[in-house]
């Protein structure tokens, strides 16, 4: 059973696992165990990052594409239910709709790209991308009309997902564990479940005789179709498959944040973020995914917090003080970053399956 | 005679200026072994990397078993049935010795696309890979990772490639090259295994003359690009083109 669900892909060292049934747990009742409007904002945030960067892992990791796009699908994605909801009413419906069309349109546009240039070099994959990448941001933010340009848009989700929603009144007195039952609740779980699902899925596919050939072809593209392998369909496949995932993500993101816009979407800064989660990870590992997507966003939203604090314990102290002061957050990131990656060159998942 | 598996007709390429291969016909009939010989740079590699599609030739054809690979790339090529083994190593370094086989087995299987099943649990891949690395005599180092291998191991898996491939064609360029004494004879015994199948051809690019004496059926002689002899062993051997080319003496223009 857990073979299957995990697709054979076992988290082969006692650490790993226990640290990713740990987020697990964590993620799955992050509502409960830590009640607040910004710790479960946070948990839901790194659901979605979780499945963006395994989408990013499957092209990077296991097909050995580097792409700048990536956020340019998460944006298709969570602008298709911010326009379908906007559009269509509030319903499950135009979530769906939304949803579907934005992974089908940023398959489609995955195609088109790869087509163009994975048959050449992949470094023009590279570049093409950040060229569509760049262009597709500033159309977003020109065409204002229709997509609210850098205000972004603003919607309304079905009822049911929305706090003033409330449920098992009769049943539990609308509590559940002195947390109300209410529709954010709901619609923290529809994020979680949608992005376990889709995650699981993922890992299935990296597992299956397709991912055995992305492997190869990453390995030794030049051998691969010498073994009978199509290298640049497989390329384009792998490509297109990721960018819906990526779409799918941005629309659990667009559900969560009932909002989109420019910079939480489409912002190069996100891409090298995603980048970074990946690389801290651990490349061709999906797992890596979970870990280095936790790590950054809690990282992001809390190493403020801490440093403050820390800040505070140290007053008196000459210079220390002035180093951990809150303002200081993004140096220490960046340093936290350059040790990681200089630590943990295969990331934290290859260096902890004790692999090179 | 039989009509013969694989054919070149004045197969040629340029690169600038340079004609590496220059207008090769030649036919090879089936169960039969066909050494290519010539001094470096002859031609030998470029002849069958024109024929696997590694470099598209500039004139001239392939045809295998009568029909035409013109327009075919290298896997396509590789699925009608021209299998290659590489002069240097070239193996996926960081996948197991089994995956390296099995990768193989699944190409042959047109498995490739299948998104949704696991792998581990395609045992008639694995199967298949493991019957292969037992001919090869690599099964005891079946999940040891490439990159980890000696040389002559590595040369074994090269050739591992090639028979889980199941070609028509064989074509092998050196492959006993840096192999110890006592490896060497696994690779040749294997080679003169698929011969005696009968029903393939095989083309070995080979230094060695005591290899060549012992496996080969005819030899053809590349220099300079062109096709400079081509006959049974004993014959060409003795014959003047190959004495003067791997003496190392220019020929003299005729």
């Amino acid at each position: 059973m857990l073979q299957s669900l995990l697709s054979g892909d076992m988290p082969r060292s006692r650490i790993l696992a226990v640290i990713l049934v740990a987020i697990l747990v964590c993620l799955a009742l992050a509502p409960f165990l830590f009640p607040g409007v910004r710790t479960v904002d946070t948990a839901a945030r790194i659901c979605v990052f979780i499945l963006l960067v395994a989408s990013y892992d499957l092209l990077l990791g296991y097909g050995g594409i580097v792409s700048f796009a990536h956020t340019m699908f998460f944006g298709i994605g969570a602008y298709g239910v911010a326009l379908a909801l906007t559009h269509m009413g509030r319903g499950f419906g135009p979530i769906f709709v939304g949803a579907g069309a934005g992974a089908v349109m940023a398959a489609a546009l995955a195609l088109l790209i790869g087509l163009f240039s994975l048959r050449v070099r992949a470094i023009f994959f590279a570049m093409i991308t950040l060229a569509v990448a760049s262009a597709v941001a500033v159309l977003v933010s020109q065409m204002s009309g229709l997509t609210g340009g850098e205000d972004g848009l603003t919607f309304k989700l079905p009822r049911a997902l929305g706090p003033a929603f409330k449920f098992g009144k009769e049943a539990l007195g609308g509590e559940l564990f002195g947390v109300t039952l209410n529709g954010k609740l709901l619609a923290y779980y529809f994020v979680f479940a949608g992005a376990l699902v889709l995650f699981l899925m993922l890992l299935r596919v990296v597992n299956s005789p397709f991912g055995r050939v992305l492997l190869a072809i990453r390995e030794n593209d030049f051998r691969a179709e010498a073994i009978g392998y199509r290298v640049v369909y497989y390329r384009v496949a792998a490509t297109c498959l990721s960018a819906a995932v990526a779409a799918l993500a941005g629309s659990l993101y667009a559900v969560w944040l009932r909002y989109v816009g420019p910079e939480t979407t489409l912002s190069m800064e996100l891409m090298i973020d995603i980048l970074l989660m990946v690389v801290i990870g651990g490349m061709g590992t999906m797992y890596g995914a979970v870990i280095g997507a936790t790590l950054f966003v809690l990282a992001q939203n809390y190493l403020q917090t801490l440093m403050g604090a820390a800040s505070g314990l140290v007053e008196g102290v000459p210079v220390l003080p002035q180093l951990l002061s809150a303002d200081r957050w993004l140096l220490w990131l960046g340093v936290l970053f350059i040790l990681s990656v200089y630590f943990f060159p295969t990331g934290v998942v290859g260096r902890l399956r004790g692999g090179k | 005679m039989t009509d013969p598996i694989l054919r070149t007709q004045d197969l040629t390429v340029r690169f600038g200026g340079h004609v590496a291969v220059d207008a090769v016909s030649c036919a090879f009939q089936a169960g039969e072994l066909t050494a290519i010989v010539g001094p470096n740079g002859a031609g030998k590699t470029t002849y069958f990397n024109l024929i696997s599609g590694q470099i598209p030739a500039t004139g001239g054809k392939v045809f295998l078993r009568g029909r035409d690979l013109a327009g075919m790339s290298a896997s396509q090529r590789t699925k009608a049935g021209i299998g290659r083994a590489f002069q240097l190593t070239n193996l996926f370094p960081d996948l197991t010795v089994l995956e390296n086989v099995r990768l193989v087995v699944q190409s042959h299987s047109g498995q490739g696309f299948n998104l949704w099943s696991m792998a581990s649990r395609h045992s008639e891949l694995t199967e298949a890979a493991e019957a292969v690395l037992e001919r090869v005599r690599l099964a005891d180092l079946a999940g040891q990772v490439v990159s980890e291998l000696s040389h002559g191991n590595q040369r074994k898996l090269e050739v591992a490639l090639l028979i889980a491939l199941d070609p028509a064609v064989y074509m092998f360029d050196e492959p006993t090259a840096g192999m110890s004494v006592d490896e060497a004879p696994v690779v040749l015994d294997l080679i003169a295994e698929l011969k005696a199948q009968n029903d393939r051809t095989i083309l070995l690019v080979e230094h060695k003359m005591d290899v060549i004496r012992t496996l080969a059926d005819r030899i053809i002689v590349l220099h300079n690009g062109e096709l400079a002899a081509d006959g049974p062993p004993a014959e060409v051997m003795a014959s003047d083109v190959v004495q003067e080319a791997y003496m190392g003496k220019e020929l003299e223009d005729v």
